[in-house]
């Protein structure tokens, strides 16, 4: 079951602890993956722990050339793009009246704008092949919402839509696009929380603790397979019972 | 102009999966050759590729037939 043999898969933030994660299920279900963020010689040590089968492009996402590059240059590096995860994403949080125009520009770019770019970047591929899996990673404040990342939560709503829309233009190719919604997971970005912190986060998630980048990646590699050829246009919330929508 | 005859028939075979004898020059691409939204989308990109040029939407909405892509390109490459 969730064998990508042969199947050529661009994960974006892959230097994120979900990303690299991704990045490695990908990979370990067999298929050929191009890793790309912004941080190179990151790229490389993940590159060297997987071995074979892998291609190192940095690519800086707030820039649409770079973006639409990317695209070529994976495609040129693999012969083709089957699974795009649109995973890359950053924050830039404050309430939104104290909010600054670059920070909501650059949320938007990065977040939204990149993952439209690239799913277009890659779709006539997809669609001459009558073959393809785009799943974007989304995150649960997308559809709750919360204060302080007005711009954040904007884009991750968007890539809902955005999603939604895609998979109805390209399903008929042979083509599924969907969202994964992560709730709070333990990477290095939630390293640095005390354990206080921690406790007023995990007290609101029933199942009592932070989820895993497996956790996430398992649900992209199940939405990235053959066996989900009949799941579309779907978000799968992936968060502990944080929220069930 | 049977040069870009010629190679619009070849990518309408390629594109489509139909046999070259049905792609005559009044052949609709959606009612005769079976194509959808999509496909004519494809289509139209690909004409602009392999003929470098630029087909803008209202142009591409009025190329419904093999005839319609010919004269277009005849007319702008």
């Amino acid at each position: 079951m969730f064998d990508l043999t042969g199947k050529k898969a661009l994960v974006t933030g892959a230097t994120g602890g979900i990303g690299a994660s991704i990045a490695k299920m990908l990979h370990a279900a067999g298929a050929e993956v191009v890793v790309s963020g912004t941080r190179a010689e990151k790229l490389q040590d993940l590159a060297s722990e997987l071995g074979e089968r892998v291609h190192v492009i940095a690519a800086n996402l707030s820039d649409r050339e770079s973006v639409d590059q990317l695209a070529k240059d994976a495609a040129a590096a693999m012969g083709g793009v089957d699974i795009l995860v649109n995973n890359a994403g950053i924050t830039k949080d404050n309430l939104a009246m104290r909010m600054k125009d670059e920070d909501w520009d650059s949320v938007m770019q990065v977040n939204l704008e990149s993952s439209f770019r690239l799913m277009k970047g890659v779709m006539r591929g997809m669609m001459k092949s009558r073959w393809g899996r785009m799943v974007n990673i989304t995150s649960v404040v997308g559809v709750t919402g919360n204060p302080g990342q007005a711009n954040y939560c904007a884009s991750k709503a968007g890539m809902i839509g955005l999603s939604k829309s895609m998979a109805q233009e390209v399903a008929s190719r042979g083509i599924t696009v969907n969202c994964v919604a992560p709730g709070f997971i333990a990477t290095p970005m939630t390293d640095v929380l005390t354990d206080e912190q921690k406790g007023a986060i995990t007290a609101g998630i029933p199942s009592g603790e932070l989820g895993a980048p497996e956790d996430i990646a398992s649900a992209v590699l199940y939405l990235a397979s053959n066996e989900a050829k009949y799941v579309n246009g779907q978000t799968l919330h992936v968060n502990g019972g944080l929220a069930m929508i | 102009m049977s040069d870009i005859a010629d190679k619009v028939k070849k990518i309408v075979v390629e594109h489509l999966g139909v046999e070259d004898d049905k792609v005559t020059d009044t052949a609709s691409f959606i009612d005769d050759l079976g194509a959808d939204s999509l496909d004519t989308v494809e289509l139209v990109m690909a004409f602009e590729e392999e003929f470098g040029i630029e087909i803008p939407d209202d142009a591409a909405e009025k190329i419904q037939t093999v005839k319609d892509a010919i004269e277009f390109i005849s007319a702008n490459s």
